[in-house]
């Protein structure tokens, strides 16, 4: 772990130390072996902050285009306005639900813990993982990131982590697969 | 790669077919769609003239049989070494090899025509990737019995297999019970319902009361499917014991013979509905891992529930349970009573509870379900705490096992025992797979004996494990070839 934070520093940017600013208290679960709590990349805000600056200006625009034709310049300005506010509070919740998001690569099991309204704390052993998958969507690939799940036999584990860092998502990737070889259990 | 590895063995026994009468039983199962499309004719044909339709039938019924008959021929099956390889198709062909090794169940069905001929069909589950199922239609009853046993020496000692049939009965559901226990059921009560208002309209209504009559007949009708799937389904129910697993045999028309095999259960479902409750009843589920070909992305394992007491007392229930998970019966705790804010409608259910090998949880709003999970077979622990339950100081932890729908629930707890709850059932479930854990074990393990297993990787039937590694040799069908070992990555 520490050889590697030395070679990939760069990636490490947003390294978040144990317990600090974490949306509740996961500290209790995690006392046994202390890793670093990581978080995706910032990438990931500006990519969901874009994501919603685009679509609430278009939608105002849209709307406001529509009622000023209609309905003259007042109701069309209001409507502009509105949607472009509920984009802001919208933009807002993102914030919260990207800091929100961690993980713990622990000696037996990874720890994926997010949500705000609906905080979610996952712990899946690696030796129950049966394959890893990267994605990345287009919108992913223009800020560069990707995507990592980790599949288990049961439907609920959703052990997801997204918007990290290409060379943090094939470094993760590959370190679980190399930990779920080792430890795979039988059903 | 140092050694070299043994042969395989070689192919040592001749083809087997199916029963000769397997045409018959596979044309037999067309029988009603005919009788229907013919009443249908005739109807039809009535109108107009014409015995064409009933010609188109005679020549449908008669290409369906040459059909079948084609099928038996190009059908046959037989054990190469421990593979079982069934080969069919005349145009298409499909060859199939089932590794003794990997069979997690099989199960004997025999429909109604092949109860009359004497014949069975053999059905094989295996664990991995979907669409690899086996089927035999048809045997002979005495074969298919046989080659169940064969199938299943795998997993047991051959001497416990052999005596395996003479199992003695754990469970009986006797036909009042269960005609008293399917009467007592939503469905029932919904039907009558629906006819006693349907006759007290008659009364004043005549003509709304037909007209509703017509558009709820569709509905009632197949009500009275499900009632009679029920009671046809779980007639004449009997759980056996056998040296894999629990055995059941079930059906009025159409008998089925399955097993419960005690290393695949995931987790053990007690449910009591109010309608039961006041006869002490219960029925309990099963969730076993197995796989199915309709698995969504033909990949993982699926979970297919089970009924496996359809009606019982508690004391059923619970020798049952007894004999899967080595009665379980860790102390079951309350949620703190402010939860009764959070959830008002099942509050007077909910308790969990664990010790070192069983997670135990109440659940239900009406009906009261007890779920059980073996700790070994947790694949995930989660701990989620919803906008209602944190101003309580509330929080849920989940215990998944593989399935969709299986899993233990810890509702709403206190925060600080929910976070201890997590710690605990993570280490818990982590020492109880360690004791579970199986040869062939990963290269780190390297206690398995030298010898041929299931290649990791999936690419190939077998790969050659030797002294701690697997080796570059492989084999398909029993030819040998080389490929070197790789980590299993991820698409």
């Amino acid at each position: 772990m520490a050889s590697f934070l030395v070679a990939e520093a760069r990636n490490r940017a947003t390294i978040a130390t144990l317990g600090r600013a974490l949306p509740f208290n996961v500290i209790a679960v995690t006392t046994e072996d202390d890793q670093l709590w990581l978080r995706p990349s910032p990438g990931l805000w500006r990519m969901r902050r874009a994501e919603v600056a685009t679509i609430s200006v278009l939608l105002a625009a849209l709307c406001g285009l529509i009622l000023g034709s209609a309905g003259g310049p007042v109701p069309g300005t209001v409507a502009s306005l509105v949607l472009l506010a509920l984009g802001g509070l919208e933009a807002w919740f993102l914030r919260r639900r990207f800091r929100a998001w961690r993980y713990q690569e622990r000696h037996e099991d990874l720890i994926v813990a997010r949500g705000v309204m609906v905080q979610r704390l996952s712990v899946v052993p690696y030796g129950r993982m049966q394959f890893v998958e990267v994605t990345a969507g287009p919108v992913e690939r223009l800020f560069q990131l990707s995507t990592v799940k980790l599949h288990t036999a049961a439907a609920a584990s959703d052990a997801r982590i997204p918007g990290l860092e290409r060379t943090e998502a094939a470094r993760l990737r590959d370190r679980l697969t190399e930990l779920g070889e080792s430890m795979a259990a039988g059903m | 790669m140092t050694a070299a590895p043994p042969d395989l063995p070689q192919p040592d026994e001749d083809w087997c077919r199916l029963h000769p009468l397997t045409p018959i039983a596979r044309v037999g199962r067309l029988v009603p769609a005919l009788v229907l499309l013919f009443l249908v004719s005739t109807v039809h044909s009535k109108a107009e003239n014409g015995t064409a339709e009933t010609d188109y039938l005679i020549a449908f019924t008669l290409i369906s049989a040459v059909y079948g008959y084609i099928h038996w021929m190009v059908t046959r099956w037989r054990f190469e070494g421990d593979t079982l390889r069934i080969e069919t198709g005349l145009i298409r062909k499909d060859s199939r090899r089932l590794p003794l090794a990997r069979i997690q169940a099989v199960d004997i069905v025999r429909p109604f025509l092949a109860r009359l001929l004497g014949v069975s069909e053999l059905r094989i589950r295996l664990a991995g990737s979907g669409g690899t199922d086996g089927k035999l239609a048809y045997l002979s009853e005495h074969q298919a019995a046989e080659l169940r046993l064969v199938l299943l020496a795998g997993h047991i000692d051959t001497e416990a297999a052999t005596s395996s049939n003479t199992g003695l009965p754990i469970a009986t559901v006797d036909t009042g019970r269960l005609l008293a226990s399917v009467f007592l059921s939503l469905v029932t009560i919904v039907i009558i319902g629906t006819v006693a208002a349907l006759a007290l309209l008659d009364q004043f209504e005549p003509k709304t009361a037909a007209a509703a009559a017509g558009i709820l007949a569709v509905y009632l009708l197949s009500a009275a499917g499900i009632i009679w799937r029920r009671l046809s389904g779980q007639y004449a129910f009997i759980a056996v014991e056998a040296p894999e697993g629990v055995r059941i045999r079930r059906g009025l028309l159409q008998t089925i013979s399955e097993t419960v095999p005690y290393a695949r259960i995931q987790a053990v479902r007690q449910v009591e509905p109010l309608l039961w409750r006041p006869f002490g009843w219960c029925r309990l589920e099963v969730d076993v891992a197995g796989a199915t070909a309709r698995n969504q992305r033909g990949e993982g394992t699926s979970v297919v529930r089970k009924a496996l007491l359809p009606v019982g007392s508690q004391q059923d229930s619970w020798h049952l349970l007894a004999r899967l998970l080595g009665a379980p019966d860790p102390a079951r705790t309350a949620p703190p009573g402010r939860a009764r804010l959070k959830a008002p409608l099942s509050f007077h259910f909910l308790s969990a509870g664990h010790d070192s090998t069983h997670a135990v949880c109440v659940t239900g709003r009406i009906n009261r379900a007890t779920t059980w999970v073996p700790l070994e077979k947790t694949q995930s622990i989660r701990r989620v705490q919803g906008p209602l339950q944190r101003p309580l100081g509330l929080a849920t932890v989940h215990v998944d096992v593989a399935g969709k729908r299986a899993r233990a629930e810890f509702r709403d707890r206190e925060v600080e025992e929910a976070d201890q709850l997590v710690a605990e059932l993570t280490a818990l479930s982590r020492s109880a797979r360690q004791r579970d854990r199986r040869v062939p074990p990963t290269p780190d393990g390297g206690a398995a004996p030298s010898g041929w297993y299931p290649d990791p990787a999936g690419r190939h039937e077998h790969r050659y494990w030797h002294e701690g590694r697997w080796t570059e040799h492989v084999a398909n069908g029993g030819r040998r070839s080389a490929d070197a070992p790789t980590p299993t990555t991820a698409p």
